[in-house]
């Protein structure tokens, strides 16, 4: 049957891709592989340490910054239903989730690149921040809204105050989701490298200075697939399988484990 | 129950939170934390547009509304104007969209109709979100090193210039990374349709695709409009796979074998070399395009979708 048939060739792709990365890029991986810095063209073996850092530096950034904003604003919305700002306010989370991921770098760019004389880190890490938040806010509020009124006016009934409601009772109780929501936008923004193309700007040297260039696993990936040497294909090959390692292992990790804390009603 | 027992349970309650009381939140001054949370978004959305716009507005005074029908992008001669990539950016959106549609329809078909539970719907539904969760790059450099040269062999059968890169690449990458979102749409939509219709049907003796043709699509229509729209708004702003196998020319396309350039790629590729204010304001311009024609899709696709009265 036509549709049958058509529904298995659209997943074909994925069985291609995880093939060719998995054959180009497993032979590549060794510990030097992982533990050194790029050489220089032409001189063989080289690894890819800084982007990996880097990655987790940047990824470091975007949670700090967007985590806290994400959550409360999210609280926001789940205790504001109704309401012209709340709506208001939703309707911008879901314009901000589709904004392109090149335009929140050319917004990193005016504000921080432009305003600290330089690439750094700090501006990567704040345009993977932007484009976290929204996932967060989504996640937090559908999180909430699933939890009944009853816990709440449980609480509220012995005298804990309101503050301490949200923050000690509901809260943890939609950890699963909120947590599901964290982990998804961290596996989407280690996969970005639009926003970091002039901000983070990627860089050859090791650097845990966030006011510096960094590079990242995608940056390093798009700078040496799109290069003419075959020394850096292969590395490329290399770094894509571990980064697609780590991005698809990130999103089974979040389906497998958050589904154990999830609190039944 | 006692009605002592119940004070007693309510002043332990008290007591125990008072207990670990750290320097007291009130209620008022929460609150007024969570609506600055919340109205920080607003403002960050309103000043990323006002941002856009005032650091483009060299361009938009030197060039006004010819920016978008201006046919040559010369940065040495300071003349830009912004018609190839909007040429280059419907054509890989437009063969996108309907190599995708090919795809996810006869998806949300089978996942929504055919068998919506059972392990064979899970496979694919997980395969799918996998599919959604490939970071573009990688699509890009899959696209570059395998399907290039496929297409590449392909141009000399035909007998075309065989670049390998260009519109046609662009849009069968594009196409496989934008699945997922109208099929996941479309299967929530065509689940939605109410049974009685279908029974209804089945009971006057259709077939299965006949119900399928007659009920369930008419019915599922503007879901399945709303699903696609939804993935061209994510195919409008699609850059890291796209730059990688366009074949990156700064002029009108001629076929669709051609290289191009989309608004996403051309920033991509210029903007850390962008040499002059003028250029850079130029280039900051074509993001603030893509920036109001992918939220405005995005907008009307999330707003039939809401009329449907399904979740997203």
């Amino acid at each position: 049957m036509i549709i049958v048939l058509l529904t298995f060739c659209s997943i074909l792709p994925m069985f291609f891709i995880l093939f060719f990365i998995t054959s180009k890029g497993i032979s590549v991986i060794n510990w030097r592989f992982l533990t050194q810095l790029p050489r220089p063209v032409g001189e063989m073996g080289g690894g890819i340490s800084n982007a990996i850092i880097g990655t987790f530096m940047l990824i470091g950034i975007a949670t700090a910054i967007s985590i806290p904003i994400g959550i409360l604003a999210g609280i926001f919305l789940s205790e504001n239903r109704k309401g012209r700002l709340a709506s208001l306010i939703r309707l911008c989370v879901e314009t901000l989730q589709g904004v392109p991921s090149i335009v929140i770098g050319i917004i990193a760019y005016i504000w921080l690149v432009v305003s600290m004389g330089s690439f750094s880190a700090a501006s990567g890490g704040f345009a993977l921040g932007l484009m976290m938040l929204p996932v967060i806010i989504t996640a937090t509020e559908e999180t909430l809204k699933l939890i009944p009124e009853s816990l709440r006016e449980a609480s509220l009934a012995l005298g804990v105050s309101y503050p301490r409601t949200i923050l000690k009772v509901i809260l943890p109780a939609g950890v699963s989701g909120i947590v599901t929501g964290i982990l998804l936008s961290v596996a989407r923004v280690a996969g970005e490298t639009a926003p970091l193309l002039f901000t983070a700007f990627g860089s050859p040297f090791m650097n845990l200075n966030i006011l510096k260039p960094m590079n990242s696993l995608p940056l390093m990936i798009f700078n040496y697939a799109t290069s003419p040497y075959p020394e850096w294909h292969t590395l490329a090959w290399g770094a894509s399988f571990i980064l697609i390692v780590f991005v698809l292992g990130l999103n089974l990790f979040t389906k497998v484990v958050t589904r154990r804390w999830k609190v039944q009603f | 129950m006692n009605h002592s027992r119940a004070e007693v349970l309510v002043l332990e309650a008290k007591t125990e939170t008072m207990r670990w009381r750290k320097p007291a939140l009130s209620e008022p001054s929460f609150r007024r934390i969570l609506s600055v949370a919340g109205a920080f978004v607003l403002l960050l959305l309103l000043a990323i547009f006002f941002s856009l716009i005032i650091a483009s507005y060299p361009a938009i005074q030197s060039f006004g509304i010819r920016f978008l029908f201006g046919s040559t992008w010369d940065p040495v001669r300071s003349e830009f104007g912004a018609f190839p990539f909007v040429v280059g950016t419907l054509a890989t959106s437009f063969f996108a969209l309907v190599i995708s549609v090919v795809f996810s329809i006869p998806i949300s078909i089978f996942l929504g109709e055919y068998s919506a539970r059972g392990t064979t719907a899970t496979f694919i539904k997980s395969m799918l979100e996998l599919l959604a969760g490939v970071p573009s790059v990688i699509y890009g450099f899959c696209g570059l090193f395998i399907l290039t040269p496929l297409v590449r062999t392909l141009e000399m059968k035909i007998g075309v210039a065989p670049y390998g890169v260009g519109i046609f690449t662009a849009s069968l990458v594009l196409s496989i990374m934008i699945i997922p979102y109208s099929a996941s749409i479309g299967r929530e939509v065509i689940s939605l349709v109410p049974s009685d219709l279908k029974e209804a049907a089945f009971s006057l003796g259709a077939t299965r695709f006949e119900v399928i043709r007659k009920v369930i699509l008419p019915y599922a229509k503007s879901g399945i409009v709303a699903g696609i729209l939804l993935s061209l708004g994510r195919a409008l702003g699609e850059t890291m796979a796209v730059t990688m196998v366009i074949g990156n020319s700064n002029f009108i396309p001629k076929g669709i074998f051609s290289p191009a350039n989309t608004l996403a790629s051309v920033i991509a590729n210029e903007f850390t070399e962008a040499t002059g204010s003028l250029y850079l304001a130029s280039l900051i311009e074509l993001g603030l395009v893509l920036f109001i024609v992918t939220t405005v899709i995005n907008l009307i696709g999330k707003l039939i979708i809401r009329r449907m009265g399904v979740e997203g």
